[in-house]
């Protein structure tokens, strides 16, 4: 039924560890930048094992967009975060003994959930092109998906831009919005 | 059916050979071009310059900065040109690819946005300021092709119904894309350009910043840097063939030898570019970027699907 | 390779990802251990998927939602932290703490 190839399966395993070693690495480097590029790392480990069960669009994409993400939040972790390169090593943390009780608590018990569930049986095979089905989906039978996640986004536009831009529109063309060109701290009508 | 079939294993090889051979072809004609400009006379010299450059690299001792982040750096640079020639396994040379992925187009994306972290690594490991300015800068450009880049993309997916290089060809047998996507064409030289950090787009590793990301390598991490731009040019020029030129196709000549001809003459357009224009500062091209170039291939992506859909049935070419 | 082994990985990351969500003090810290999370459910999404239905599309769907999902988590959350960094220079949770007064 499957075919479970050793080559494969030291893949996993190599993926799987260095996954969760990175995602670690993440909470105990103290460089932000390395913070966020282990981050990156785990997100392409854990990103492997998806091209391994032929999902070959979605690992792709989950890497490509991680990628362009850690670098914008590269970005923000350097402007916001106290000591960003970690020169000075400093802990920023609370409730540290009870964040650990709760993770470790929260590991066993799916972790034991994980072998103790009878999961159901494997019906039916993969379709010939796995990303031809996941469109046709989105397209058809899974269409509202396709939609709120397409105005999810645009609403994340619009309120991100409304949130996070200090100067309106009256800032940059005036009190009649009649100033052009923009009145900008940047140059490029994007400031 | 296809006329690009999966090549056996050891072409993978071959892969980094050519586009390094490539790369210093353009390397080379872009040294001719500055001696021409200069009014230098064409000698053997000017064409070896780039291969004495990286021999002299090679041997030249690498030079490092106090509490300099070496774990980032290192990798930064290295990802460079290993994204280069990642990037340049989906592209098939006539007949043969090295690897015939159902997604190449998606892969040769991802790839490319590598360069985003590469860079910024490259330029935040080295605890430089002009370092970190170029890295910084780069990001900033990348905000600004990325998006273009990738609506030609998908453009010419929509168009060959496929995700894979395979299909867009297949998609071309009888008009190339080139001739009813110039748009995206063009946008996709412009994200060539820019995405090698090369010509108008050289704000990273620019004079004003002392070399940007540039400013604090020698050595083989210098060498790593500057030959993977050209490696990332190279790569990026041999992808508009089987996705806009139609591959191997042509009159009379191979298949591998078409490819190669319109390779070569896509380089030596951008290496003309790089070598002409004078650099645009980042702040114009975001603008340039968000305001006409994203409308513009939005259009033509629409133009494309509209198209497609009064074509009837898709293609499947990747199927 | 099997479910098992494809949940235990998930089953993990999200452990990792909890944990730093729950103990990082800084706004950015958070989101990072909050993005773990999602990777968690992307593999647990893809694993159902393979493992359980290939038939059907809808592993992958909920997958393709885990990422939008992401993006919109990143985009968001650094929109808030602008927002509550230019009002008083805060970057902690801690320091975030109007309604509690």
């Amino acid at each position: 039924m499957v075919t479970v190839s050793i080559f494969s399966g030291v893949i996993f395993w190599v993926c799987a560890v260095g996954a969760v070693v990175t995602g670690v690495a993440v909470f105990r480097v103290d460089s932000m930048a390395r913070a966020t590029f282990a981050l990156l790392a785990s997100f392409v480990f854990a990103a492997t094992p998806l091209l391994l069960l032929g999902l070959s669009y979605l690992g792709v994409l989950v890497v490509l967009m991680m990628i362009m993400e850690m670098v914008v939040m590269a970005v923000f972790m350097i402007m916001l975060m106290m000591n960003p390169a970690g020169l000075m090593p400093m802990t920023m943390v609370h409730n540290q003994r009870g964040s650990l009780l709760i993770a470790g608590g929260t590991f066993a018990v799916l972790g034991t959930g994980v072998f103790l569930v009878d999961w159901p049986q494997r019906r039916g095979e993969p379709a010939p092109d796995v990303t031809f089905a996941l469109g046709e989906a989105l397209m058809g039978s899974h269409m509202l998906v396709m939609l709120v996640i397409g105005l999810g986004l645009f609403a994340t536009i619009v309120s991100s831009v409304v949130l996070a831009h200090p100067r309106g529109r009256y800032d940059r063309f005036g009190d009649d919005l009649k100033g052009r060109p923009a009145d900008d701290p940047i140059r490029g009508s994007i400031g | 059916m296809s006329p690009v079939q999966q090549g056996p294993l050891w072409t993978v090889l071959l892969v980094p050979v050519l586009l390094a051979v490539l790369a210093l072809g353009g390397a080379a004609f872009a040294r001719v071009l500055d001696a021409r400009a200069d009014g230098r006379r064409i000698t053997g010299s000017v064409l070896a310059a780039p291969l004495a450059e990286s021999g002299r690299l090679l041997v030249q001792q690498r030079r490092s900065v106090v509490a300099s982040d070496r774990l980032l750096a290192r990798t930064g640079v290295v990802l460079v040109p290993v994204a280069a020639v990642l990037a340049a396994l989906v592209v098939p040379l006539g007949g043969v690819t090295a690897s015939d992925l159902s997604v190449g187009i998606v892969w040769f994306n991802a790839m490319e946005v590598v360069m985003w972290a590469a860079l910024w690594m490259a330029g935040w490991g080295t605890n430089s300021v002009w370092g970190l300015v170029g890295g910084y800068r780069f990001v900033v450009q990348g905000l600004s092709y990325e998006l273009p880049h990738m609506f030609a993309l998908i453009t010419v997916a929509t168009g060959a119904g496929s995700l894979s290089v395979a299909g867009a060809v297949a998609a071309q047998d009888g008009l190339w894309f080139v001739v009813w996507m110039p748009v995206a064409f063009v946008a996709f030289l412009v994200s060539a350009l820019a995405l090698s950090f090369a010509g108008p787009f050289d704000t990273a590793t620019g004079r004003d910043v002392a070399g940007g990301v540039l400013a604090e390598y020698s050595g083989v991490d210098r060498l790593l840097l500057l030959g993977g731009r050209w490696l990332l040019l190279a790569a990026a020029a041999a992808m508009s063939v089987p996705l806009f030129l139609g591959g191997g196709a042509g009159p009379l000549l191979p298949g591998w030898l078409w490819t190669v001809v319109k390779t070569v003459a896509v380089l030596g357009l951008l290496v003309w570019i790089r070598s002409r224009v004078a650099t645009v500062r980042m702040d114009r091209f975001a603008e340039f970027g968000w305001m006409v170039l994203i409308p513009l291939t939005l259009l033509q992506a629409l133009l494309v699907a509209l198209v497609v859909l009064a074509r009837g049935a898709p293609s499947m070419g990747g199927m | 390779m099997s479910l098992q082994a494809f949940l235990l990985l998930a089953v993990a990351l999200l452990a990792v990802g909890l944990y730093g969500a729950l103990s990082q003090q800084s706004i950015v810290m958070i989101m990072m251990g909050l993005e773990l999370m999602v990777n968690a459910v992307i593999v647990a999404g893809a694993a159902f998927w393979f493992y359980v239905s290939p038939a059907e599309p809808d592993g992958q769907v909920v997958v393709l939602v885990a990422v939008t999902l992401m993006a919109v988590e990143m985009a968001m959350g650094f929109a808030v932290a602008i927002a509550i960094f230019r009002s008083g220079e805060i970057d902690m949770t801690d320091m975030a703490a109007e309604l509690k007064d």
